[in-house]
């Protein structure tokens, strides 16, 4: 039992990090964008008389040009925040206070980010009309149920654009056809997509996106909100006060933190292919090793509709807290890290239609930017030994 | 950029070079401190150990300390979360505490401040008695614009005999005068990182042992629930060390009381129509606020950034607003003599010489405008 809790394998003093999806180590060219920020330009973006304000706000134009750059919006549909809960938490309330009494209704997706579900379910105590849809078995959203759920009361439509624990890519063009057929708001929190799959929010036709600097090796702490320019998509703000962005929310800006997820966002622009093609090679690699390894492993969610970058494994006849406690030389999560804390399957895996068996046998690995071959086959030989050894797959 | 003076320390603090550092550092390594992995819980074992730095600046539990994304943050999530019925709010609060009572849709009552810019205690109990319960009282330790301390203890007595709750926002006295929640008699107190010398972007609601509290952002459920969202894990750990210097530098106090006070004596000594707003209260050891008659703070902050010396005029949030200052208005001052006042605040980078630039240049600009009729 002892070798069973991990104590046989001592945990090394780097783990290989295949977690992406969790958090991104930060780019050391994002660091060095930030360090004047820190150091000699420390001012306060709003302190509009002196020299250190001026080019503490200069840092957040370049940053806004960059990000909207990465979707395709224009800079002053760009507004910092602190991160895509925030982002999230702002959207979905805001934009019900503002536009639910008209149409009350407010649809979203059962394998959404806990900070959407918990934000909708904030709107629905509130009293406005909240529907979570299934997803189907391969974690895609049912375009048949969406299109019979939105009508002219729905205010708005939020759907995430990859999920973060099992990298499915949804149908954002459809839905996004779908919600405004009934004028709806439509919202997509793409803290997975960003920098990840290309966006183009008018070709999209988003109204809000949410966007995350820690998910593409930028720094913790800051995030944006997209905002499609115009009254029709008015929304309250979360925070009041200063008046910052623009009224929408209030609070000095982190300069640093701003021209961290500028540069983030700058270098995904740049290398969005180069680092997919690498994670597609890294990920098909590993795939291969560990379906060979470990025949009846199982990937969840769409084979093809997805980020080339997540897999999430099931590994039949293995406890996943188990696994990781005997895997500790590789840092991978049984899901989302928000949940890490609880034991229980992931809704996500449930919502596909997994036992609760099933869904505690899964393992998520991301690769990301940093990722190598040599990491990769450490990872296979790892699982594969650690599954052999739990007496997992025998069935 | 040529060498300015900063002496604009309220708007932001030059982050400390013992705080870039752990910043740099902490940035420099991965994890999610919601991971159970060894990289998830390194990053934790960083915000736990920021907590409870940041506990030991209020005097509170490491476990009621929630972190934030900063003061405004910080303010609105109690302002919203305390469940109360009415609010309490003193007319000289920050922009994100007066905005923030607003848009709850809670009776919001003003709370008066004399013409030192002192909370009238007497003019609470009389509020609090019509007001519904329960009610939140919201009042500033340190004002942002003219440093005027306020009777945090007296007004915890008054409060908790009518039952009402007590907020208190502390994010300009920390690093100035002691702060202490317990003994400060506070259900909530609010810190910002960025004006004690820690970055931007982070912020701490401290709690007392039983207030409750309603989260703003909703999620993932981190801070216990109270806070949902991925920590700012090199921010809070950059938070944690300054809040370490920020308790240091209540001892540097008395320095930076001695330049300030020599500063406002030059000036004073020089003409005899200026004012120093708040001057007779109890004030923040670094903060000036100084009315130039007939001058608007526009044209003074100009001034003196022609001569390299970077000050405000009101609040930094207020600056290219058109806007007369609520704080000097709060207090009696009229418009005119309100959008004629202009801020200085000294801090840990502060030496004589800067002081001495100030009062030439000030001077200067005396004897150009008012000086003149």
């Amino acid at each position: 039992m002892t070798a069973q809790l991990g104590a046989a394998n001592p945990v090394p003093q780097r783990p290989i990090y295949l977690d992406y999806q969790a958090t991104t180590p930060l780019d050391e060219r994002v660091l060095t964008a930030m360090l004047p920020y820190l150091r000699e330009s420390f001012g306060n973006p709003h302190s509009s008389t002196h020299a250190y304000g001026w080019q503490a706000e200069a840092a957040l134009d370049v940053a806004r040009e960059q990000v909207s750059a990465l979707i395709g919006a224009d800079p002053g549909e760009v507004y910092f925040t602190s991160g895509a809960t925030e982002s999230n938490n702002t959207i979905i309330k805001g934009v019900m206070a503002v536009w639910g009494k008209a149409r009350p209704k407010l649809i979203t997706v059962c394998t959404e980010h806990k900070c959407v579900i918990e934000s909708a379910l904030h709107c629905q105590r509130q009293g406005y009309e909240l529907q979570v849809l299934p997803v189907s078995a391969d974690g895609l959203v049912d375009l048949d149920q969406l299109t019979e759920a939105v009508d002219d009361r729905t205010a708005l439509v939020s759907v995430m654009a990859v999920n973060n624990e099992i990298g499915v890519i949804q149908p954002l063009r459809e839905i996004g056809e779908i919600a405004k057929e009934n004028g709806a708001l439509f919202h997509s929190d793409i803290a997975q997509a960003f920098g990840k799959v290309p966006i183009d929010v008018n070709g999209l036709q988003l109204d809000f996106a949410s966007i995350s600097g820690h998910k593409i090796y930028g720094p913790k702490g800051i995030g944006a909100i997209y905002k499609r320019a115009g009254r029709a998509t008015a929304l309250s703000p979360l925070l009041s006060g200063g008046g910052q962005e623009a009224g929408l929310r209030s609070g000095t800006q982190a300069p640093a933190l701003v021209a961290g997820l500028g540069m983030a966002a700058d270098i995904a622009l740049a290398e969005m292919e180069a680092d997919n093609a690498k994670a597609n090679d890294l990920a098909k690699r590993l795939k291969q090793r560990l379906f060979t390894g470990l025949p009846g492993i199982q990937l969840n969610g769409h084979a093809k509709e997805r980020i080339a970058s997540n897999l999430n494994l099931c590994f039949p006849g293995v406890d996943g807290e188990l696994l990781l406690a005997n895997i500790r030389s590789l840092a991978v999560s049984s899901g989302a890290a928000c949940a890490s804390a609880m034991t229980g399957p992931s809704y996500v895996l449930a919502a596909l239609g997994l036992s609760e068996t099933e869904a505690k046998s899964a393992i998520r690995i991301g690769i990301g930017r940093f990722s190598t071959e040599a990491e990769i086959d450490k990872t296979a030989d790892v699982l594969i030994d650690a599954v052999i050894k739990l007496g997992g797959l025998k069935f | 950029m040529k060498e300015q003076i900063y002496l604009d320390y309220n708007a932001t603090c030059p982050i400390r070079p013992e705080v870039i550092d752990v910043v740099a550092t902490t940035m420099a390594t991965v994890g999610n401190p919601s991971s159970v992995h060894s990289a998830g819980r390194a990053a934790s074992a960083v915000v736990e150990e920021a907590r409870v730095k940041v506990a030991a600046l209020a005097g509170a539990r490491a476990r009621d300390v929630v972190f934030c994304s900063g003061g405004t943050e910080a303010n609105n999530a109690v302002i919203a979360g305390a469940g109360a019925k009415s609010l309490l709010v003193s007319t000289i609060e920050h922009d994100s505490v007066l905005a923030a009572a607003k848009v709850t849709g809670l009776p919001v009552f003003e709370l008066p401040v004399d013409k030192d810019g002192v909370l009238i205690l007497d003019a609470v109990e009389a509020v609090l008695a019509g007001a519904p319960k329960p009610a939140l009282i919201s009042v500033m330790y340190a004002n942002n614009e003219m440093g005027a301390l306020q009777p945090i203890e007296a007004l915890s007595e008054v409060a908790k005999a009518h039952g009402a709750m007590l907020h208190c926002d502390a994010i300009q006295a920390a690093g100035k005068v002691n702060i202490d929640v317990a003994q400060m008699g506070c259900t909530y107190l609010t810190l910002s990182s960025h004006k004690i010398g820690g970055p931007q972007g982070v912020g701490a609601i401290v709690l007392a042992p039983t207030a409750p509290m309603k989260p703003t952002a909703v999620g993932g459920g981190q801070e216990m629930g109270r806070r949902s969202g991925t920590e700012n894990v090199a921010g809070v750990a950059g938070f944690g060390v300054a809040a370490l210097s920020a308790m240091a530098a209540v001892g540097d106090a008395g320095r930076l009381r001695v330049l300030r006070d020599r500063l406002e004596s030059e000036l004073k000594a020089y003409s005899n129509d200026i004012e120093i707003v708040a001057e007779l209260a109890e004030r923040t050891p670094n903060t000036s606020c100084i009315v130039l008659p007939g001058v608007k703070g526009e044209t003074q902050v100009m001034h003196f950034d022609l001569a390299g010396i970077c000050i405000s005029s009101g609040a930094a949030c207020s600056s290219g607003k058109v806007k007369v200052s609520h704080v000097l208005s709060g207090m009696g001052y009229s418009d005119d003599k309100a959008i004629s006042s202009a801020r200085v605040s000294l801090g840990y980078k502060t030496t004589d010489a800067h002081v001495d630039a100030f009062i030439t240049a000030w001077k200067k600009l005396y004897d150009r405008t008012a000086g003149r009729s």
